[in-house]
């Protein structure tokens, strides 16, 4: 399986990259990491492309900062392996760690990133799903001027974003809100194999507490719909209620309704269904136990 | 298109004439002759053409080798030093943690760059860390004893 012929342009700058974006329209793809790009330009699902742009030496992408009051920035060149080993997300907001470290291999990390793996939007990226728990907002560059799109605007259908080709817009970076105190995320992926195995469903949860109640909260799900999905009844119902064994129960019922899983090799729409409903129930629990103090 | 790109290939730079659109391992293996660069599954999956680019393990396949240019890349040929086998070939030999050997030189790269970054891993971190290399033979309990008993030496030789 070799590659199809192509010119790579290792661009030096957002400006070059995103220029010749618009130049070239349909016939380039913008690579960073190329864990997804290069399986699809081998496999031929790609058609038409003459060139692939690398971002790969625009400076100032490889950064993973966290802001007191703000939050968390991952750079779009920061590497999934750099966010899964990095001390600070690891203590500022551990599920986001956890999400990367679930990527395939050690190998696919070190190259891969998290703003490829948003950008490829495939329905059941690990990422993905804490993104949309967290409330993440994804910063990006364009001719005419860049901007900050939250993340439930960010995937549009399977391998689909907002992201405008005619503008030559590209992701720059990611931002995470902080947790603040009585706040707590988490996310499980359900998967045959413990690596190297794409999730037959993701569930990833937020929850704040306000006292003994739920103050509010967001639960997200991957791999059951044509892009990661929020669990706005489940949400509702635990919205002001107090935790109990029966009202997880409820929320993992009404999250395994309003998701529309398809049946595979991997699994049965049923089965998936069915593990969002479980997978809820943990992503809640997990995110109460490793609440902010 | 085609370019020349200036590296550093298992401890010499180099400079050479590459197609854009050739991956590292057809590069290795096509051009550069180095045949101990595996080429599997070519898509991620196996591992068996796992190479240190600037350190850390990444899979050959899924690297352009116009990728390469002011970059550090090390193969399974550039880890002997000086005539001399490292702790986890001697390892792999001595603890028989290999069959047919085509997952070899990709879990030897892996467990070198795992303990570049954790000397001391658990089990659980040495499983982690060739969770990417497939083996059909072995049944990994050898491979795993094998980069356990490296770490050790290492250890022993570094203090030595
Ligand atoms: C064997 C294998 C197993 C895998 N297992 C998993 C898994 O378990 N879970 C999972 O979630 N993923 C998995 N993946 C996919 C995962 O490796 C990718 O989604 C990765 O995170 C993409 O990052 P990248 O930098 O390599 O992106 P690339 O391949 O470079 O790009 C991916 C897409 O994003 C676009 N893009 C990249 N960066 C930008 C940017 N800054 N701005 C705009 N567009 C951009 C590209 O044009 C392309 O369309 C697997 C892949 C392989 C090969
Ligand atoms: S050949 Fe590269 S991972 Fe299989
Ligand atoms: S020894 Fe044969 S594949 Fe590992």
């Amino acid at each position: 399986m070799s590659l199809p012929d192509f010119d790579f342009v290792a661009a030096k700058s957002l400006k070059e990259a995103s220029d010749l974006a618009r130049e070239r329209g349909n016939r380039c793809v913008f690579m960073a990491g190329g864990t997804d790009i290069i399986p699809l330009l081998k496999d031929n699902l790609l058609k038409g492309i003459d060139t692939v742009i690398g971002l790969e030496c625009i400076p100032e992408l490889d950064k993973l900062e966290f802001a007191d009051g703000e939050g968390l920035r991952i750079g779009a060149l920061t590497k999934l392996h750099s966010i899964q080993n990095s001390p600070l997300v690891k203590e500022k907001m551990p599920a986001v760690a956890q999400a990367a470290h679930y990527v395939a291999s050690s190998q696919i990390r070190r190259k891969g990133t998290m703003a490829g793996n948003i950008s490829n939007a495939s329905p059941s990226a690990d990422t993905a799903s804490i993104l949309l728990a967290m409330n993440a907002s994804v910063k990006t560059y364009a001719s005419g001027g860049g901007r900050t799109i939250p993340i439930g605007n960010f995937f549009t259908g399977v391998k689909k974003t907002c992201l405008e080709k005619d503008k030559g817009e590209i992701v720059t970076e990611i931002d995470i809100p902080e947790l603040k105190p009585g706040e707590g995320s988490a996310y499980y992926k359900h998967a045959v194999r413990k690596a190297m195995d794409l999730a037959i469903i993701g569930v990833a949860a937020w929850v704040k507490m306000a006292g003994r109640k739920v103050g509010d909260c967001r639960i997200a799900m991957g791999g059951v719909g044509v892009t990661p999905l929020r669990a706005f009844n489940a949400e509702k119902l635990l919205k002001g209620a107090e935790i109990t064994d029966e009202l997880l129960e409820e929320a993992g019922v009404a999250a395994s309704g309003e998701c529309h899983p398809i049946s595979d090799v991997r699994a049965s729409a049923e089965y998936r269904a069915d593990m969002v409903r479980v997978y809820t129930k943990r992503a809640i629990k997990t995110a109460l136990e490793t609440m902010k103090a | 298109m085609k370019r020349i790109i200036r590296f550093k290939l298992n401890g010499e730079e180099v400079e050479e004439y590459v197609q854009d659109s050739i991956t590292m391992c057809d590069f290795l293996r096509k051009q550069m002759h180095l045949s101990g660069t595996k080429r599997g599954c070519e898509e991620g999956e196996c591992g068996a053409c796992t190479i240190l680019l600037d350190g850390g393990a990444i899979d050959s396949c899924l690297m352009l080798a116009a990728e390469a240019d002011g970059h550090e890349i090390v193969t399974i040929e550039g880890v002997m030093k000086d005539g001399v086998l490292h702790p986890l070939q001697r390892e792999f030999m001595d603890k028989w943690a290999l069959q047919c050997g085509f997952c070899t030189p990709g879990m030897i790269m892996s467990a070198l760059s795992l303990l570049n970054e954790n000397p001391h891993p658990t089990e659980l971190e040495i499983r982690d860390g060739i969770a990417g290399n497939l083996c059909r033979c072995t049944g990994y309990a050898k491979i795993v004893e094998a980069i356990g008993a490296a770490a050790e030496v290492m250890e022993r030789e570094a203090r030595a």
